[in-house]
């Protein structure tokens, strides 16, 4: 049984018990464990179910490659599925529990699939439940959805809340290990600004576990030294539980930090996603041990060799009293070594090579440790947890030579150096022949925006195996990242590690070397999900032979731990399969992130009300206390309707859509776009962007404008005026500003930058309030300080003054065909301005409205809207907006466009007046039917609607929209086509409904 | 081709399953073909599939500079759809979404389309007139959808979040017919059904030239020498305009990247697709468990399959507003893919100026779910050397004449 050790353990804190439950079962470890060693601790060898056979499954790594213990952590508002344990750390009242079972961890009734397992080889689905048709959506989808799928999907929204902070450095240094620690002083003593990142809540990597000697002295010792000479300099951030997830593009790198998982509850963010831009990345990301093949090598208790040293090194935790350790390299031996000196039994190292000279398997054999060499497993037995395994020549085809009793096996099939970083961004591999792995080409580094390297492998990560080697490579890659940033220097200090002599290593892809297809058909490569030796064999067979294929078809490497087990080991198998070298299969592509992030870390704080940013008016506050229902236009909030007691939105539009008419309404108009643009050119500016021309318009006057892409199409529209004489006001529509402005900029700064020409986007600088309707101007006068006559301030005019003691500036111009005035204040009088109007405006009837009361106020009128009447398909001609277009003019944007035959043709569809024959109103989108269908069997159509109200002025619907002949075909009644039943009838009429000759607004 | 079928996996059990064919031939190619089409892709064989098919064509050889299935068919959100707007995409994409059905019987691969609906929310007043729209062009053009309310849609899909404060359900557009399949597994079937019927896939062949005489094309440089066709079809994606170049024309086409992720897998916890595109964002759970996630286009051309990390963020702040239960799932793996934008954003399937040379392209973000009607409309278009009813609209001279097929309209702006 797995149990902890009376003594020992670098990492944990005896003293400091941690309570903690496992599917409900109490259990108890120390500070300072990881969640996987208290399991181990408390004898819970079995931890979860596989994916696909839901196989028994133990902790087999300690690190971020786990792919089996994965576990639900916490609950309600907490509950997190597929935690690693092997990187939780453990906290005291910690719950949580085994994934992917039903009923329980130890009888799972989904272990059917392991026994039928022959007959579920890999992409067997691809092949099956194809009939009856209907089957796969309704019996067997819904089975296998079922039965896939790891843990539970949360229930309850997100109890905690996460960060998200920039950084910039010179050098980010990803790894503290001994290699990451001589990068950062190295970096650090040369004054550059380092950061330094961790993934773990310890520093110092495998180092001080594998008893490695820097400078003399412990690992850890030195460890501790650096990590203090670091704290001393001002200009290195040293950041552990820190995860570089990925890099992007130009020095962009994306690490997860994790603040308080340890630690829920705090108050403090759960975690903190760091967006760092540096001028050159080290990944000393150290490297990740590689299973063996071999015959129930997925059965609890069998671990990596080097995890298995880990638990008993840092967390004084055994796997089992008697340890079979199998290898193909020198490595494994220090687990061996390790176990005999924590007093546990290893009855046997069974090692693939048929010789071993190195320093390390001498020292075991002096310890009286057996050696078994030329040897492999043939098979492991045991169900829940290894009973025995059985020894065989790898050489042969399994034939058992011995049997031997034993609790745990620790494997190493050899090391890969972690390359993901050095991959995410163009990063190339390189197939090093010594240790059987890939590691990065330096000659074909990740690139940045000068072409020039951007990121360096330090130490393991680069494949530099041993700590004496890693610590060369770290110092000799850190000059090389300091003299890419201009920093030649020899470093000053550089540490050493004492070298170990290591015997090198032999490639073990199947053990035994001659097993057959029954053996190969329990050898696991992808322990999450049930991948085989045989799987991959069988892909390669029926031809899915790309390392993609392959990868797609097994699902190989797709599980949680992305393949960081078995995916060289798959490579090998496909290769040989393949008749190939590995180096020409490659592998497939590393994406972020390293390891999986927190969907919440990623999108940080823009939850709720902050999700996006929120513009608000001036008076805002004052519609919220006036109940105003709002919608959201762009970022904006604006008032649809301000509903008074029982109102439904329809009554109280109408209402306010009456009152505009026949007394006093009052808009906030404030969200609409205005863009000062100004300068010796502007006026030629503006008659490029404008269809019509603005650089004749006198100063005080105002003038429609709309402007178009380049293709021709109608993009915005709005009412221009001219201040003074090297400057306009152009007013876009709310949602436009923006974009207008952003359109602005791509001329003057792409096309025409010697245009002297500036712009600035005022629209928040201004509050605007539009007084409209026949008491309009009562109130203007009654607030006083200026004339705003019919004479002195005629339609489409504007004038500077006072009004009520506010400056002001006055438009008269009308979207609603009312006599009507926009008024604009600084935004910070705006709120006192609009209540001042109200205050005054009482007696005459004021009241506000709101976007919905607008629309249809315009729509009554003929006016169109962008957005509505528009859609990016539209040309002004459609519209009959002819007459806004310049014929004089030799270019603005969009001419070209329109003169294309299919623009310029007489079929379009054009804009009319649609009058319902029974007053109801015309659903949105209707149509207008055509007869007969079309080439592809659809009804023909010759128009559709764009704007369709009741109209409380009319009493009736009305509705403008396109239609084919546009104003010509008036007095024709056409058929709108509805979603629930019968067309409805309508007549083409003129689309202004309401004040045809303009004596409303004119007065 | 041996059937697939259970008993067919039974029998091979018996023999540790050492008796499967390959599924596909990988042949040398041969001098000569009556057809070439460039691009193994989900379009490029599945061109091939109905060239064969309905056209009794199949002295075919498909080539490929990669692995088949590697571009955009291997890396999309697998949605299938055909509530489109404007006449000619319903048309193709409504044919596809109906060959999509019946696409696993037909093939004897199982695509694993499974039409558990697509729903477009709706979270302005702007939207919903939008999708109202689409939902009138539709009923016309015989594509099924239907505007549902927002007690609808969180009966549909439980773990939305309707009442957000900031972008409320204000309902949204129902196509119940639509889904998802099992996007690799379209291209491996076209692929065993094309290699099965005799057509050459040669995979790892890159074309460097198109040769031609007079005007009409002759043949394709490769890297594993020249191979001669009566008709060259070019089905190529991002590399479009490359392929253009080599034809010695130019194509209004830009290539962007577009970026998608998926989660740690879960148990089933939604049944339905739901596209969110006022806040920008697209979520449906796969058979594996894992939430696939789509996000957006860079707004700059390159031909890297990542993409900029900036959009996740955009992408993932719309879905956990939008979906808050998954705050706490994990991003496993997030890719790009380079997809081809046209200027109206619907595809090209056209003659070209150079005669019997065909181009299939400009899919953009929506290629997937076209696959079987883009095939069957350019498999048409290359037999009978004249476009059909589907792909007549989608020929590149629009571009020129300004008869756009625009299908951006549902973005157009806001008031």
């Amino acid at each position: 049984m797995s149990t902890r050790l009376s003594k020992g353990g670098r990492l944990i804190d005896r003293s400091k018990v941690q309570n903690f439950t496992f599917n409900g079962t109490a259990m108890r470890g120390y500070q300072g464990d990881t969640l996987a060693a208290a399991l181990l601790a408390n004898d819970q060898m079995l931890v979860g179910r596989s994916f696909k056979y839901h196989r028994p499954r133990g902790i087999v790594g300690s690190g971020p490659e786990e792919p089996n213990a994965l576990v639900n952590l916490g609950r309600a508002g907490r509950s997190e599925p597929n935690q690693r344990a092997t990187t939780t750390e453990l906290f005291d009242g910690l719950e949580c529990a085994s994934q992917n079972h039903w009923p329980s961890l130890n009888y799972d009734v989904g272990v059917i699939n392991n026994t039928l397992a022959r007959f579920l080889p890999g992409g067997f689905y691809y092949k099956t439940f194809m009939y009856p048709r209907a089957a796969w959506k309704h019996l067997f989808e819904p089975i296998i959805r079922a039965s896939a799928g790891l843990g539970k999907p949360p229930q309850e929204p997100d109890a905690d809340r996460y960060e998200q902070a920039y950084a910039f450095c010179d050098v980010l240094i990803i790894g503290g290990g001994i290699a990451g620690l001589q990068a950062a002083l190295i970096a650090g003593t040369a004054g550059l600004r380092v950061i330094l990142l961790e993934q773990n809540a310890h520093w110092g990597g495998r180092a001080p576990v594998d008893g490695d000697v820097v400078d003399g002295m412990p690992a850890a010792e030195w460890v501790a030294k650096a990590l203090q000479d670091l704290d001393k300099m001002t200009n290195v951030t040293l950041r552990n539980r820190c995860t570089g997830a990925g890099v992007y593009d130009h020095g962009y790198v994306l690490a997860d930090e994790k603040v308080a998982d340890h630690t829920p509850g705090d108050g403090r963010p759960k975690h903190r996603l760091w967006r760092i831009r540096a001028g050159q990345i080290l990944t000393a990301t150290g490297a990740i041990e590689r299973p063996l093949s071999f015959a129930g090598n997925d059965i609890p208790g069998v671990m990596l060799a080097a995890s298995t040293r880990d638990f008993v090194v840092n967390f004084a935790v055994s796997p089992g009293d008697r340890t079979v350790i199998v290898t193909n390299n020198d490595d494994a031996y220090r687990t061996a070594i390790a176990l005999h000196e924590a007093g546990l039994s290893v009855p046997c190292i069974v090692d693939a090579r048929s010789t071993v000279t190195g320093d390390l398997p001498l020292r075991a054999k002096a310890l009286g440790l057996r050696i078994a060499t030329g040897m492999g497993i043939a098979k492991v037995s045991g169900g829940k947890r290894v009973t025995k395994v059985a020894l065989c020549m790898q050489a042969g085809e399994g034939a058992v030579i011995e049997e031997i009793a034993c609790e745990a096996v620790a494997m190493s099939g050899g090391w890969s150096p972690v390359v993901h970083l050095w991959s995410h961004c163009g990063g190339k591999l390189t197939w090093d022949t010594t240790h059987a792995h890939f590691r990065p080409d330096a000659t074909r580094p990740p690139t940045g925006a000068d072409g020039a390297a951007m990121v360096v492998a330090l130490g393991a990560a680069n494949g530099a195996m041993t700590a004496a080697d890693a610590m060369v490579d770290a110092a000799n890659g850190t000059q090389l990242a300091l003299k890419a940033l201009g920093f030649d220097a020899k470093p000053k200090i550089v540490s050493s590690a004492a070298p170990v002599q290591e015997a090198e290593m032999e490639p073990v892809w199947i053990m035994p070397y001659g097993a057959g297809v029954k053996l190969k058909s329990k050898m696991w490569l992808d322990y999450q999900n049930d991948v085989k030796v045989s799987d991959v064999q069988l892909a390669a067979r029926e031809g899915y032979s790309s390392v993609e294929h392959t990868k797609r078809y097994t699902t190989l490497g797709m599980a949680t731990d992305q393949g960081k087990l078995s995916n060289i080991n798959g490579l090998a198998i496909l290769a040989d399969a393949r008749n190939a070298e590995i180096p020409q299969v490659g592998t497939t592509t590393f994406r972020p992130p390293y390891t999986p992030v927190t969907l919440g870390a990623l999108a940080g704080e823009s939850r709720g009300e902050i999700f996006q940013p929120l513009r608000m008016t001036p008076m805002h506050a004052w519609h919220q206390t006036q109940g105003a229902y709002f919608e959201p236009v762009g970022l904006w909030r604006r008032p649809y309707t301000f509903p008074r007691g029982g109102e439904t939105h329809a009554q109280s539009v109408a209402r306010e859509v009456n009152n505009t008419r026949n007394a006093l309404g009052l808009l906030d108009a404030s969200t609409l776009g205005k863009i000062i643009v100004k300068g010796p050119d502007a006026g030629r500016f503006l008659d490029m962007l404008y269809t019509g021309v603005m650089s004749s318009l006198p100063i005080g006057k105002c003038r429609y404008g709309l402007m178009c892409s380049e293709q021709g199409f109608l993009s915005d529209d709005g009412v221009v005026a001219r201040i003074d004489d090297e400057t306009w006001l152009c007013h876009t529509t709310s949602g436009g500003a923006d974009r207008i402005h952003a359109w602005m900029e791509d001329w003057l700064q792409c096309e025409w930058w010697d245009w002297q020409v500036y712009t600035a986007n005022i629209t928040e600088q201004l509050a605007q309030v539009a007084v409209v309707g026949p008491n309009a101007r009562k109130l203007l006068e009654k607030m006083g300080g200026m004339d705003v006559s019919k004479e002195t301030l005629p339609f489409m005019q504007w004038a500077d003054g006072t009004l009520g003691g506010f400056a002001v500036r006055v438009y008269r111009i009308s979207f609603s065909g009312e006599l009507s005035y926009e008024i604009a204040v600084a935004a910070s009088e705006g709120a006192a301005f609009w209540a001042a109007l109200h205050a005054a405006g009482a007696e005459l009837g004021a009241m506000p409205y709101g976007t919905e009361a607008l629309h249809i106020m315009r729509a009554e009128k003929g006016f169109i809207m962008i957005g509505d009447e528009t859609d990016g398909t539209i040309i002004p001609q459609d519209l009959n907006l002819g007459w806004a277009i310049s014929k004089k003019k030799a270019d603005f944007l969009g001419k070209r466009g329109q003169e294309r035959t299919y623009l310029a043709s007489e079929d379009r569809w054009k804009l009319a007046g649609f009058e319902t024959l029974d007053g109801s109103v015309i659903p949105d989108g209707s149509y207008i039917l055509a007869p007969g269908l079309n080439a592809n069997g659809q009804g023909n159509t010759q128009g559709r609607v764009t704007s369709t109200y009741f109209s409380p002025t009319l009493g009736r619907g009305i509705a403008m929209g396109l239609i084919k002949g546009g104003l010509a075909r008036m007095g024709d009644v056409v058929d709108f086509n509805t979603l629930s039943g019968a067309p409805i009838k309508a007549k083409v009429v003129d689309p202004v409904f309401y004040d045809k000759d303009g004596e409303k607004q004119n007065v | 081709m041996k059937r697939y079928s259970v008993f067919a996996i039974a029998k091979e059990a018996l023999n540790y399953h050492m008796g499967w064919e390959k599924a596909w031939a990988s042949p040398e190619p041969k001098k000569q073909y009556d057809a070439i089409i460039v691009g193994a892709g989900g379009h490029g064989l599945a061109t091939a599939y109905y060239l064969g098919k309905n056209h009794g064509i199949t002295n075919v050889a498909i080539i490929e500079k990669g692995w088949l299935g590697g571009g955009n068919t291997g890396r999309n959100t697998t949605i299938i759809r055909s509530n489109y707007l404007q006449d000619p995409s319903a048309a193709i994409y409504e044919k596809a979404r109906s060959l999509y059905e019946t696409m696993s019987q037909d093939l004897n691969y199982n695509v694993m389309f499974s039409p558990r609906g697509v729903m477009m929310l709706a979270q302005t007043h702007h939207e919903v007139r939008g999708y109202m729209r689409t939902a009138h062009a539709n009923a016309l053009q015989g594509v099924t959808t239907e505007f549902i309310s927002p007690a609808r849609v969180k009966e549909l899909c439980p773990i939305l979040n309707i009442d957000g404060p900031r972008y409320p359900v204000l309902g949204a557009l129902w196509q119940a017919r639509g889904g998802t399949g099992r996007h690799d597994a379209v291209a491996w079937g076209y692929a065993r059904a094309c290699s099965a019927m005799g057509m050459d896939i040669i995979q790892q062949c890159e074309v460097t030239g198109v040769r031609s005489e007079g005007g009409v094309v002759k043949g394709v440089e490769t890297t594993k020498g020249f191979i001669g066709c009566t008709k060259l079809g070019v089905v190529v994606a991002g590399h479009s305009g490359q392929l253009a170049e080599m034809a010695g024309f130019r194509l209004p086409i830009e290539a962007v990247a577009l970026q998608a992720l998926v989660s740690e897998p879960v148990k089933p916890c939604m049944d339905v697709v739901v596209m969110a595109n006022t806040v920008h964002g697209y979520m449906s759970q796969s058979d594996k468990g894992e939430m696939v996630i789509g996000g957006g286009t860079d707004g700059f051309n390159n031909y890297t399959q990542r993409g900029s990390f900036h959009h996740i963020e955009e992408t993932l702040r719309a879905l956990v507003e939008t979906f808050p239960m998954i705050s706490r799932l994990k991003m496993l793996r997030q890719w790009g893919g380079i997809v081809d934008m046209t200027g109206d954003r619907s595809p090209i399937i056209s003659k070209t100026p150079l005669g019997n040379c065909f181009f299939n392209c400009g899919w953009g973000t929506g290629g997937f779910k076209a696959i079987p009607g883009s095939g069957w409309a350019m498999a048409e278009l290359m037999a009978k050397g004249e476009p059909g009813a589907l792909a007549e609209a989608f020929n590149m001279w629009r571009f020129k004449e300004g008869q756009f097929i625009d299908e951006s309209v549902a973005a157009g702006v806001a008031h």
